[in-house]
Parts: structure tokens; sequence; C-alpha cells
């Protein structure tokens, strides 16, 4: 559901002085963490069970009911307050104007037959237009297929939909996004405050502000475009804030010479160099925009979402996959749409260009006339307005992945079930009782002695008060459940992360094979994935375990080849010539000198595995997870889905900085924190 | 800056003009299809569009269905079908973006804050419906465990309903989050050694159920009546201490079983006085368990559910006359 965690820190450590420091430095480390090892073991053994701060899923703390309050007070609220009465009312009034002029055009307006201004082949032809216009016949010619293949899916309508809703979000998202990226990049007070900010937007899974967004903002399509909004903006914002900075000094001084004011120089010389790394924002956002399509369906945003939403629910694995597809067909015609429309304007494109300036307007004219022809068909013929029914492969789709996956579930599912039962017994079972049945102090203990031994005073402090906090929650137990979840898959994300980018990194071909797979599991809603797991391994913290690797290896392997593949292929030419073998060249030259890039994998991959908690707990996790999803649909848990929320996103900022330290240089006496500050 | 200033150069104009054609088809395009066709099938009484809350269980579908073909097909309203969670429902009273829940289960808290505090909401009467939550066995078991359905002697099977996910004691499956349940306390009042497990989702509580009778494999679960699967395996129901009312009124303590529910229907209050005959049908709508059951099992056996309720609809005439008087 988090497809673009974008984080343009750099989590990668500038390489350690070539000066060794005395050898006492990395023996000091281990014996700390081995200290800590044995603190943990010896009281998981003598004090097991005791402390452990459980609460069963229905209780509440105090806290929890003073978070309840928050449903009344709204209620209360909401018709008087200036609060609602200027801000969030008029909010949401603006919000769903702009989302339903979107929808009454391409999707269904609220008169008569409950067809849209411009009916499908109108805006076939209107957005093929468009991405001729802004980039060229190759993604127009996308664009028309894609969306005539939507309405042979039977999709149509609900495709429309969500494109509405996707561009009412990103419209927005840029509105707010772009200035506020613009500041952060001139003003470096600004960036200090707003990276916290943006930092929590994106580790809050998204359920938790989902529901107290519908109290406020009432369900219905304006509360999910603003929902879509806050998930979406902080890569727009990172990314144009990160662009403005990374313009040489140099170029800005000479520009400042000329005399030029504050905002010439703003419009003149940031915003034009800094355009590639803004409309990669606008990418990334957009992507991330279409990921919120099916959890936003879940306070009745209408459209694709719905379709997957409610085939989770009646396991109907067919009609799953079948919308999922139309979801992935739309990510990538946005994807290469606003790629093609970025590189048009590179400098000297116009020259490379085959047709001249004279032959394309005529072009453009011409095509234009006959998409506008369409327009006006679709607005007065019926054929042409609605979709035709009978025209539809939607039905033969279904029916085939429905008999495919229940092929597999008929035939898989002994072999699927014990491997389920071995891996859950073996490794899952004791890992998590490591975790909760140890007492609490010990484990802060332990904890606070790893991170002093890879970090320093600062992570230690840093680390306790964050376990502090989830304390404070009433949430411990279940926080450390999730904890266990989390780390054994990130582990099985890294041994695939190093499998895969490995090959990948050492052949291209096999980069060419893998790549546009990895793409797939990354933008296929994970509620489509969710319904084969739950057949093939019913309803367990181990499926919830599955859905988090799909959707975190792809970032790990990825950035795991790119690693490898950066590595100077002389060093390992020499490797060769000097005789080793290709596991040699592997094991002793590859992955040493790819470390900080596999620690930066290892990072993402957690980060990511932890985005998809709360969807796991819809297949059976428990923990954190489950309090998420409980507390948005039970009104008597609120309070505690809120305080949930919250621990995921201290648990978050712990793994971050724990790993971020481990990632940097062993001999290092003081890890540096978070590199320059975004 | 020649870079960005060629982006716009291409994008502005292009976006722009394209908008401004399109708005000027819709403006003074004239011909719409949308107004060329008028409502098909529209009677005396206006009705408009009806927001109909879908949640997520197969009898509610079956609801849902028959008073939408009702409302769309003998009264011409314009019904939008929204799927959503039950509780989140509610909130959608105030806003208009949902007129009726057609199939709810208690609920008093929710009763309390929409109806009796902000008055978006009111009752509109039984469905017809009764309503049994309770703690159910597959079939299998009931014949080789006699004693089994007395929650007395559960203890003593525990080790049996033991998985991976149980932790040692017995498992509870359970089924959405959003479903009533006393489980977790009833577990604890009651001193069994039992440990409640969430599949997350009716479907995943039906499969389960499904597999442990296929497969004479153990398991104690969730489960409820009015149920279009309870006539494929007739599941057999576990008693608990009988309720009595109040006994579960504090819910950290509760130790007796659900109560019955009569299930009724919710409708906003704008919409109850708005005199739509869509509101009037609401009201009127009133059948049984085998009704609904028939109409489930036929949507759950592949018909849409609009094709099952026409169905039901032609040869229950009478009923459906009776809902509209």
């Amino acid at each position: 559901m988090m497809s673009t965690l974008v984080r343009d820190r750099s989590s990668v450590q500038p390489a350690p002085p070539a000066v060794k420091e005395p050898r006492r430095r990395p023996s000091r480390r281990t014996t700390l963490l081995a200290a800590a090892v044995v603190v943990w073991i010896l009281g998981f053994l003598f004090l097991h069970g005791t402390s452990t701060l459980a609460l069963p899923a229905s209780e509440l703390t105090d806290l929890h009911r003073s978070l309840n309050q928050f449903n009344a007070w709204v209620a209360a609220n909401r018709a008087d307050n200036p609060v609602f009465l200027y801000i969030f009312t008029p909010l949401r009034a603006a919000v769903d104007s702009v989302a339903n002029l979107f929808t009454t055009i391409f999707a269904a307006s609220s008169t008569g037959l409950r067809l849209p201004e411009i009916g499908w082949l109108g805006t076939v032809g209107l957005l093929g237009w468009i991405a001729f216009a802004v980039g060229n016949a190759r993604v127009a010619l996308l664009t028309v297929a894609v969306f005539t293949f939507f309405g042979l899916q039977g999709l149509f309508v609900e495709a429309t939909y969500a494109f509405a809703l996707v561009l009412t979000a990103v419209l927005l998202t840029l509105l707010v996004g772009i200035p506020l990226g613009v500041l952060a990049g001139i003003y470096g007070r600004v960036a200090k405050v707003i990276t916290p900010v943006l930092d929590f937007m994106q580790t809050l899974p998204t359920f938790v502000y989902l529901a107290p967004l519908a109290l406020i903002f009432l369900i219905g399509p304006a509360s999910a475009v603003i929902a879509t909004v806050i998930y979406a903006a902080p890569p727009v914002i990172r990314l144009t804030a990160h662009g403005i900075r990374a313009i040489p000094e140099n170029t800005r001084e000479a520009s400042d010479s000329l005399g030029t004011t504050g905002l010439q120089r703003l419009l003149t010389l940031q915003l034009p160099m800094a355009r590639r790394t803004i409309v990669m924002g606008i990418n990334q956002s957009t992507m991330a925009a279409l990921s919120m399509v099916t959890i936003a369906a879940l306070i009745a945003a209408p459209g694709l979402g719905q379709v997957v939403v409610r085939a989770l629910q009646s396991l109907d694995v067919g009609t799953a996959v079948n919308a999922g597809l139309s979801i992935v067909l739309l990510a990538i015609v946005l994807d290469r749409v606003t790629t093609a429309a970025s590189r048009r304007a590179e400098p000297g494109a116009a020259r490379n260009r085959r047709v001249s300036r004279k032959t394309r307007y005529l072009l453009l004219g011409v095509t234009l006339v006959l998409a506008l022809a369409m327009v006006q068909l679709s607005r007065s013929m019926l054929w042409a307005a609605a979709f035709p029914k009978d025209l539809n492969i939607g039905p033969a789709i279904i029916q085939a992945v429905s008999s495919a996956s229940q092929w597999m579930q008929n035939n898989l599912s002994l072999f699927t079930v014990s491997f389920r039962e071995a891996v859950t017994t073996g490794i899952l079972n004791p890992f998590q009782s490591l975790l909760t049945d140890t007492p609490f102090y010990i484990l802060v203990a332990v904890i606070a002695i790893a991170a002093y031994a890879l970090g320093g005073w600062k992570l230690a402090a840093i680390t306790t008060a964050c376990l502090g906090v989830i304390i404070c929650l009433g949430l411990w137990s279940d926080s450390m459940v999730t904890l266990a979840g989390t780390l054994v898959a990130t582990a099985v994300v890294m041994v695939l992360g190093i499998i895969f980018g490995v090959a990948m990194g050492r052949s291209e071909r096999v980069d060419q094979i893998l790549r546009p797979m990895l793409d797939a599991g990354q933008t296929m809603p994970a509620f489509v994935y969710l319904v084969p797991f739950l057949g093939l391994f019913g309803a367990t913290r181990f499926t919830a375990i599955i859905a988090g690797i799909i959707y975190a290896a792809p970032v790990a392997i990825k950035i795991t080849a790119d690693g490898i593949a950066a590595i100077s292929p002389t060093v390992v030419e020499a490797a060769i010539s000097s005789g080793s073998t290709p596991w040699q060249v592997i094991t002793k030259v590859q992955l040493p000198m790819a470390r900080q890039t596999l620690a930066l994998a290892a990072n993402q991959g957690l980060i990511y595995v932890l985005a998809m908690v709360v969807v796991g707990a819809l297949v059976g996790a428990g923990g954190l997870g489950y309090d998420v999803v409980a507390g948005f649909v039970q009104s008597t848990l609120f309070g505690k889905g809120l305080a949930a929320g919250l621990a995921i996103v201290f648990l978050g900022i712990l793994l971050d900085r724990m790993t971020q330290a481990a990632a940097a240089a062993p001999l290092r006496k003081i890890p540096s924190s978070k590199t320059p500050a975004t | 800056m020649k870079k960005a200033r060629l982006l716009l150069k291409r994008t502005v104009p292009a976006v722009a003009s394209a908008a401004a054609a399109a708005l000027l088809l819709s403006g003074c395009g004239g011909a719409s299809v949308n107004q060329v066709a008028a409502p098909a099938g529209a009677t005396d009484a206006p009705c408009g569009a009806v927001n109909v809350a879908l949640n997520a269980w197969v009898g509610y579908t079956a609801n849902a269905a028959v008073y939408s073909y009702v409302a769309k097909n003998q009264l011409g309203c314009s019904v939008v079908q929204k799927d959503l969670n039950e509780q989140i429902s509610w909130q959608g009273f105030a806003s208009g973006e949902v007129d009726v829940i057609i199939e709810n289960w208690g609920h008093d808290d929710l009763v309390k804050q929409y109806i009796t505090d902000q008055k978006v909401a009111v009752d509109a009467g039984p469905t017809g419906n009764e309503g049994q939550i309770g703690w159910y066995v597959p079939p299998w078991m009931a014949e080789k465990y006699p004693d089994i359905t007395d929650s007395k002697n559960l203890n003593k099977y525990a080790s049996m309903f033991a998985t991976s996910e149980s932790g040692g004691k017995g498992q509870l499956l359970d089924g959405d989050p959003a479903f009533v349940t006393n489980d977790e306390a009833l577990v604890k009042n009651l001193g069994l050694d039992y440990k409640v497990v969430f599949s997350g989702s009716e479907a995943a509580l039906i499969q389960s159920f499904r597999t442990a009778e296929q497969n004479k494999t153990p398991l104690l679960g969730y489960f409820y009546e009015p149920q279009w699967f309870l006539s494929e395996v007739p599941l057999k129901k576990v008693s608990l201490p009988a309720w009595t009312p109040g006994c579960d009124s504090d819910a950290e303590k509760v130790a007796c079983d659900y109560p019955t529910y009569t299930l009724n229907k919710i409708i906003s209050k704008k919409f109850a006085d708005s005199g739509s005959p869509a509101a009037k049908l609401a009201k009127g709508f009133k059948w049984t368990n085998e009704d609904q059951n028939a109409v489930a099992t036929d949507i759950q056996g592949g018909m849409t559910p609009e094709a099952a309720a026409k169905k039901w609809v032609d040869a229950h005439q009478d009923v459906v006359t009776s809902w509209l008087k």
C-alpha cells in the first residue's frame, strides 16, 4: 500500500577514514552486543512470563478511553466550533467540488442516466490527445489502448472514478507540495521543521488517520482525497526541496552577481534547474496517490478500490486480480506519460525529432479535431457514452484466474499448510515468545545496550525514549508481536535481496527479466495478492509475513542490484584474473564492497515491511496491525487503534535509527546522525 | 530555464485547450445523452437517488439486493450501493452519504450516538430476521464428541483445538474485527483455556469451517445465523451460560451467551422525513430468515445479487406489494 516511500536522505555513510583506530573499538562493540544477548537470554530463562505487559485485544487502558472521547468531541463540535465552521467544512466543500467536477466529467454525472459528461469514447480520445501533446505518439497509443482495455474488462466506470479521484488528489498535492518544497529548499530552517513531520506522515499507517479523517470530513470522496494528499505529498515536497538545494553554489553565486532578486532567482534559476527532480517528485506522488485507491475505498471512495475490497471480503480471487490489473495499468500509463512529458522538454530534444515542428502542429491540430469529434459523439450517442456491455472479456479473465487459483489451492494446500506450520512453530513462535515473554525492563535494557554499542549515548537515549512511549501507549506486548513478525519478514527479504540482487547486479539479462516483475510487485495493491494467499495459507500471521515480503523484497532487490552493479568492473576483473571462482568473487569482493548498500537495503526493507503491518492484519496477523484495523471498525476501540498507530510510528523510528547506525562504518566512534537534514 | 519554459509551452496550452474544448462542448454542445434520455420507468412519486450501505456479509447483501431491486424497478429510484464497514456506515447518515442500513445488529453505542444524541438517524423497524451469535463446531465433532456442545466441557478438549497460532491453548476462531464480539472477555470470565484468534473476515471464517468439515479437523469458531452457509454445513452451536437481561452490560465482565438480536433497519433522519417512496419501502421491508437464506444461497452459488433478488421478488410479489402499502 505504501509503494513509494521516498527518502532522499542518503543513509549510505561516507567510507571510514583510512587511518585505522586502535583495535579495541570493534571488540568493545562486540562485547557490548554479546552482553546484551546474554542479559536477554538470562532474563528470558529466569523471569519468563513476568512483567510482559500483555493487554487482551478487547481491553483498554485509560489513555485509550480518553482518546475515544475524540469521537464524541467531534460529534459535539461539528455544528458550531469555529475550527469546523471556518476551516474543515469549507475545506471539505472545496475538495468535494473539485472531486465532483472530475467525477462528473469522466465517471458519472448526477443527472439522468448517471452517464459522465464525456463518455468512454470521448475520454479515450481526449486523454489520448493530451498524452500525444505533452508526450509522444507512443504514450498516446498506450493511453488509448489501456483505457479501451478498461472497458473490455468491464471496469470502465470504476477505472474512471479512480482516475478522477487520483487526478484531484495529485492536483491538490502539487498545489500544496511544490510551494512547501520550494520553501524547504531555500530556507534550511523550514526544512528542519518539516522533515520530522514528513517522516511521521510516511510512517503513520494510513488506516490510522483514515478513521479520524472520516470523522472530521465525513465519509466519501472528500475524505478519501484528503487522506490521499496526506500520503502522497511527502515525496514531491522532499524531492522539490532536494532539487533546489542540489543546485551548485557557484551557479547561484553567478546568478546573484547579476543582481537578481530572490523571486527572479527562484523563477529563472532554481525552479528550472530543479525541474527534473521536481518532475520525479510529481511522478512519485502520483504513484503514491494511486496506491491509496484501495485504502480510500474503505471510507466509500468509489472506483476500482471498491471492487478489490469487496473481492477480498468474499475471497473472490478472479475479480480482485481483474481490478488489480486495472490499477497496475493505470499506474503504468500515468508513469509513462509523466516521464515522456519531462523528456520532451529536455534541451536538444527538439533537434533529434523526426518530424518538424510544423508537421507536428498540423498533426496536433488534426488529432484535436478528431478527439473533439469523439467527445461530441460520446455526448450524443448512447453507444459512445457507456462502454458496450457485450464487449466484455472481464468474466473470462475472472474465470481463468479463479480456476487457476482454485487449482493451486486444491493441489498445493497440503504442501503450503505444512510449510506454514513448520515455519510458524520452528521459527516464528520461538522468536516471538523470546520477545513477548521476556520482562519488558530486560528488553528495554537489552535494546538500550545494543543501541549504545551501535551508536553511542545519543542513539541509546532515542531508542529508550521510543520504547518508553510504546509502554505509555499501553501496547508493549502487541508491539513485540509486531516486531517479531517484522524482523522475520525482513530477514527473508534480505535473503531474497541478496540472492536476486547479486544475480541482477552481475547480469544485464537477469536484470531485464526481473525488473518488470519487481515493478508489478510494487504497484499491485497488496489487497489483491492477499486473496490467493488466504486460500493457500489460511488466515494466519504467516500469510501476513508473506504479504510483507512480497511488498518489501522488490525494494531490497533493486537497491542491492544497484549496489553490486556499481562496483567498479576493474576490481572484479582483478579478482578474476588472480584466480577467484565466481563464488569467491561474490563473497569476498562484491558483497563486502556493497556492504553499505546492503545496510540501506535492510533499512528500506524494514520500513516497507512495517508499512504492511496493518494490511497483514486483514488476513490474521495480530499485534499492532490488528489493533489499528479493529480501531477503525469498532468505535469502542477507536482510541486503542490511534494509540497502536502511534506505536507503529515509534517502532519505525527505533528500527530506522538502529539500522542506520548499524550501517555506519564499524570503526567509527560516533556514527553521524542522519546525513544532511532534508 | 529553457527546459522549464519548453515544458510549460507544451503542456499548458495543450491541457488548457483540451479543457476549454471540453467545457465548450459540455456548455453549449446541446445534445447530451444525460438530458436526452429521461429515467426509464419513472412513476408518479418522485424518488431520486438512494444511498444504500453495503456491509460485508452475504446475508446483508441479500437484504440490500432485494431492497435495491424493488426500489429501482418498482419505484424508479436510482440506487447507489456503497461498500462500507458496519460502523463506518453510521458516520454517513450525517453527511447524506448513506441513507439506508438494511440489516443492523445491535450496536447500542452507535444507536446512542447517532439516534439518541445526534438525531441524524432513525430506527426503521425490524427486518423480520432474528440474529443469533455464538460459538459453533463442525457437525462431525458434535457427532463424535456429544458433550462438546456445552461450554463447561470445552476445557477438556482445549488441546485438540490448539494450533500454531494459539500459543499452546485451544484456538477460538473469530471473524471480522467489525463483528459484535465478547469472546475475549467470555474466555477469560468463563475460565476457559482458549485463545481468541482473529481470521479477519467472514469469508475466511466460512472457508475455515468448510475445510474443517471436509478434512474432519477440529475447529471452534464464532458464527451466527441467519447465514446461508448453515444450509451447506449445519454447524452445531455450543451452549454458553444463558443470557439474561443486563448480563452483558459491562463489556469486560461478560460471562453469558449472546442475546437474540432482533435485526432492524436504520435510515437517515433526512431520508425518513423526505417522503421518498424508498423510505417507505425501507420501513415496510420485512421477511424471514428462510427468505434471506434463499437469496443469499443463490448469490453465493454464483448468481449476481440483482438476479437473485429478481428471482425472489418474482416469486413473492405479494410480500413486496405489502411493503409498499
